[in-house]
């Protein structure tokens, strides 16, 4: 088995795990946290395809680096939601 | 078996042992914690992927800035879970089996692709570095190959803040401030800012560039702000706005004057394509732009926007 083959399995494990705890939940903090965990596993998908040849592929990183800080701005909005919705119901 | 073989298989399933302790933690303290550690991991596998841009912005936002986000986020959670949050509990088995399922239709998909890439851009992008104004190869794709993506992402980022203004909840009780972190911040800071500049410019030639460099500077303000040592950042004042509206605008007018040099009857205009004579000047310019205007859009999103009681 090869490093791009066991990285594409783990990115399948951690999506598996965080489309889990996304439902599972039971706090909306950790459904935000389990969302992270999916897109994690999707740029580890690319950054592993990126691996394939070398030196490894810029332009797919490039991609994840502008998907990562698009997935904090997200986060960071879904979080004032969170809070907003706490204090509403408080 | 070489060292390395056991380093990927380790880091792999710590990866998977990490993500599943993070959704199973019974304590939700627990649970942003162990994000955290998620995340610096993750930093390390990118490090082994040949990924060192991703590798530092990993560390700096993913697992640095994310974990503040979730901390500050966690502070607001009420004490025990309100029973109305656990009623709509959902079946755990059904939703186990549809996860793996789903799960191992992935993993079966991506193990059949090939170890050749059939349809990639390196070859081309490569072939065009040389005229990108960049000699790093992901510097020169962010802002002049794929500059739209950029430009693009900084307006999300200025929605984001603009969204999380609009719906910020009222803050709670003041933060006590541990002494030792305090005087760990003041000698943070220099190196942090140090480090951010150093990474701006290394990010010409090597892994680096303004989104590393807006992450490490955020990380500095909010160390700082945590700390109750700066007073508070708002998007209120004046040289705040002015400079996160710099990162977008110096965007644009870079792309205007791109526009208007390139311009040439009867053909198709060239919007955001930097002219070779100019281009390390441009995407200089719009890195130290961005960087200043990343660094605090993170800062406000993590820390500033608090509608303070009574304020």
């Amino acid at each position: 088995m090869s490093l791009v083959h066991w990285y594409l399995l783990i990115a399948a494990g951690l999506w598996g795990i965080g489309c889990y705890g996304l439902i599972r939940g039971p706090e909306l903090l950790r459904r935000i946290i389990a969302l992270n965990l999916m897109g994690a596993a999707v740029f580890l998908v690319m950054v592993t395809l990126a691996a394939r040849t070398d030196p490894a592929d810029g332009v797919l990183h490039a991609l994840v680096l502008t998907g990562l800080v698009v997935a904090v701005s997200a986060t960071a909005f879904a979080l004032a939601l969170v809070a907003r919705t706490l204090s509403e119901s408080a | 078996m070489s060292g390395d073989f056991w380093f990927d298989a380790l880091l792999g399933l710590l990866l998977l042992l990490l993500a599943l302790a993070t959704i199973l933690a019974r304590q939700l303290a627990a649970a942003v914690m162990l994000y955290v550690v998620f995340g610096l991991m993750l930093a390390l596998a990118w490090a082994r992927l040949g990924a060192a841009d991703l590798a530092l912005a990993e560390a700096a936002i993913g697992a640095g800035l994310t974990g503040a986000l979730l901390f500050s986020a966690l502070a607001r959670q009420p004490k025990s879970l309100a029973p109305a949050q656990g009623a709509g509990r959902v079946e755990r088995l059904p939703a186990l089996l549809l996860c793996s399922a789903i799960s191992a239709v992935l993993g079966w998909t991506l193990w059949q692709l090939p170890l050749q890439p059939q349809h990639s851009q390196l070859p081309a992008a490569l072939e065009q570095l040389g005229s990108s104004g960049t000699e790093h190869l992901v510097t020169a794709v962010l802002l002049n190959f794929r500059a739209w993506d950029t430009l693009l992402e900084l307006l999300v980022l200025l929605l984001a803040l603009l969204g999380t203004r609009l719906v910020a909840a009222p803050e709670p009780a003041a933060l006590q401030h541990w002494p030792l972190a305090r005087q760990w911040s003041k000698r943070l800071l220099p190196l942090l800012v140090l480090v951010a500049f150093f990474v701006l410019w290394r990010g010409a030639t090597a892994p680096g560039g303004a989104f590393q460099a807006g992450a490490l500077l955020a990380a500095a303000l909010v160390v700082l702000r945590l700390n109750g040592q700066l007073p508070a950042l708002r998007f209120d004042f004046w040289w705040v706005r002015a400079l996160i509206l710099a990162g977008v605008l110096a965007f644009l007018l870079a792309g205007l004057l791109s526009l208007w040099l390139n311009w040439q009857p009867e053909q198709a205009a060239q919007w955001l394509r930097w002219p070779l004579p100019l281009a390390k000047g441009l995407i200089l310019l719009i890195e130290l732009s961005a960087t200043l205007a990343i660094g605090l859009t993170l800062t406000l999103l993590v820390v500033g926007e608090r509608k303070e009681l009574g304020a």
